[in-house]
């Protein structure tokens, strides 16, 4: 694969887009015609775990761009819909990669084309400084399995070119261990911090007393675990282990939602605790502590709109 | 026979009970509280209350505990967190006395009977707030309702006598056999409502407005009925009314729980005594409480994040 593009440049594409732009030839979709032009000026600076800079081309329209063999929906959850309808008509051969928070991602970019498709989820984070300035903090991986039309030697393709770019990347011959592992932190470890306002720090492994916030944070993983288990998913890495592993990190991790909901944005909530509650509602699974979740945060989101 | 009374804690909710008192001839009231420049302006002005009624109290009021004279009664009305610290200094002036609270949520009798030896029972649902030192906005008028803390009970003719004067300086208040039911219906439904409000920055009103957040409500108060009825104690009336009663726009539609502005605020609030005491007696009783369990963590939470700031 020689040919990317990244349709969405916030912090995740454009920390996809600097590293890949050291191996492929890289293009960037993004919406606004300033974030574009100074991106085909400037470059994107990277700075934390690695510090570089990175030249690519950037654009408004598909029509503007060469055509990739790989694209990588980077946008938030609450724009991929309208970003997959902006590639639609465009580069029938690619494969597209969703790379988004919760599940069902996939099954939103198939219904504008018919794009082999590739699913993954990405643990990496950082911090937008700029349109061309991103901080890489978290160099953890991003997980590539198989979708529509795709096989895991392809997962594997796209992996292997991300772990060449200096990202850390690896291919699933099926996802949904590591797609729901992730959910379930997330819907876990977001809606806490954004109805605290902590950070993912050492409170959500605390057990200590009964009012300590890592009995909340271990019974909603619980309900999650059931969920999974009704729906047949093994889960690759158990959430909870997940959880206490990343708060003894040191630097304490803000979660998006915590970002959405202190600067008043709309959360992804729908897709992220709304997926998990959906598909516990459809497997008969009772989720009442992830229902609360979704009401506080849907009622938070309310108070300032 | 004149009465003495010591209002400790003269926030609020105090100064409605020690200003109305104090319109009495023959009640000497007293008030302890730590706010010198509101102690200083009671003993100067006099205590003000407007709004719901205009009242003028004339009483003596205090930063130091050891100027109290032994008294009669004491009404403890500090923010539940204080209470340990408020009758350890103030303890002395009742030595013969009762003690009564007229404090939110469950616990507080526990502590002052570590410290005297008659305790009352007591809730209130009158609120206001402090406008300016020495003066207090009256919102909203209410009942309250005194009886013998179980434990270690005051005679009840002494809960009676204290519930007659606050009656006639102008707090309607009943003295009762057993005063759990109307303080568990209030802590349910402060339990049920504050800390909504507080995680999501809405109003009263608003919070009902929304179905998923109502039902949630409802789910607490579900759960503190239970563990009232594991208790054997008989709501005096259903919390549910409560909630509905106050979202109207007349009562409290754009009312902020107090939780809600101790959180803007960044005060420490009471969720320990609300949530966290309907949960405490929950796992005594073996009655599961998830969902106060849940808010008192979520509130806990917010709290601690003020810390790292």
């Amino acid at each position: 694969m020689t040919r990317v593009c990244v349709a969405g440049a916030g912090v995740i594409g454009s920390l996809f887009a600097a590293h890949l732009a050291r191996v492929a030839e890289v293009s960037a979709l993004v919406r606004r015609d300033e974030h574009a032009r100074a991106l085909r000026d400037e470059g994107l600076q990277v700075s934390g775990r690695a510090d570089f800079a990175a030249q690519l081309q950037a654009a408004t329209a598909p029509e503007e761009l060469p055509e990739p063999e790989l694209v990588i929906l980077a946008c938030k959850t609450l724009d991929l819909d309208a970003v997959a309808g902006r590639i639609a008509g465009h580069w029938p051969d690619a494969i597209v990669m969703t790379v988004q928070n919760g599940i069902g991602a996939d099954d939103v970019v198939a219904r504008h084309g018919d794009w082999r498709i590739l699913s993954a989820v990405t643990f990496m984070s950082g911090t937008r400084h700029s349109d061309t300035h991103v901080q890489y903090v978290l160099d953890t991986a991003t997980w590539i399995g198989p979708a529509r039309g795709t096989t895991p030697d392809d997962a594997r393709a796209v992996a292997d070119l991300i772990s060449s770019s200096g990202l850390k990347a690896e291919a699933f011959d099926d996802l949904r261990p590591a797609q729901w592992s992730k959910l379930i932190f997330n819907a876990t470890v977001n809606t806490v911090a954004a109805l605290t306002g902590l950070p993912h720090d050492p409170h959500f492994a605390d057990v200590s007393t009964p009012s300590s916030l890592g009995n909340l944070v271990r019974d909603l993983i619980d309900e999650g675990k059931a969920v999974a288990q009704a729906a047949g998913v093994p889960l690759r890495e158990d959430p909870w282990e997940m959880n206490v592993l990343a708060t003894q990190r040191g630097s304490a991790h803000y979660p998006s939602m915590l970002e959405d909901v202190e600067a008043h944005r709309r959360t992804e909530i729908d897709m992220i605790t709304g997926a998990l509650v959906r598909e516990a509602g459809r497997l008969g699974v009772p989720v009442p502590l992830h229902k609360t979740m979704e009401r506080l945060i849907k009622a938070k989101e309310a108070s300032w709109e | 026979m004149g009465v003495t009374v010591c209002v400790v804690g003269c926030g609020a909710v105090g100064s409605l009970f020690a200003a109305n008192l104090a319109t009495l001839e023959d009640v000497e009231v007293w008030a302890y509280d730590l706010a010198q420049e509101h102690v200083d302006a009671i003993n100067r002005d006099g205590l003000r209350l407007t709004g719901a009624g205009e009242v003028v109290g004339r009483l003596r009021a205090t930063t130091d505990a050891a100027e109290l004279p032994a008294c009669d009664f004491g009404i403890v009305a500090t923010k539940a967190m204080h209470t340990e610290p408020a009758i350890r200094a103030t303890a002395h002036a009742f030595a013969n006395g009762c003690v009564a609270t007229v404090q939110n949520g469950i616990g507080n009798e526990e502590v002052l009977a570590a410290h005297v030896e008659r305790v009352i029972r007591g809730t209130t649902f009158p609120a206001g707030k402090i406008t300016s030192p020495g003066v207090v906005q009256w919102d909203v008028k209410g009942d309250t309702t005194f009886g013998p803390f179980e434990e270690q009970p005051a005679p009840f003719a002494e809960v009676e006598r204290l519930a007659e004067a606050c009656t006639r300086g102008g707090m309607p208040t009943k003295a009762v056999e057993d005063a759990r039911g109307p303080q568990w219906r209030k802590v349910i439904f402060n339990a049920a409502t504050n800390p909504l409000g507080a995680l999501t920055g809405l109003t009263h009103g608003r919070v009902c407005e929304q179905p998923p957040l109502r039902r949630l409500a409802s789910q607490l108060v579900d759960e503190g009925k239970a563990v009232a009825a594991a208790q054997r104690i008989e709501l005096d009336a259903d919390p549910e009314e409560l909630i509905d009663y106050a979202a109207r726009p007349e009562v409290a539609y754009g009312h902020k729980a107090s939780m809600l502005q101790d959180v803007e605020a960044r005060r420490q609030t009471e969720v320990d005594y609300l949530n966290g005491g309907i949960a405490e007696f929950g796992r005594k009783l073996g009655v599961p409480t998830p969902a106060h369990d849940s808010i008192w963590a979520l509130v806990k939470g917010v709290e601690a994040a003020w810390q790292q700031q």
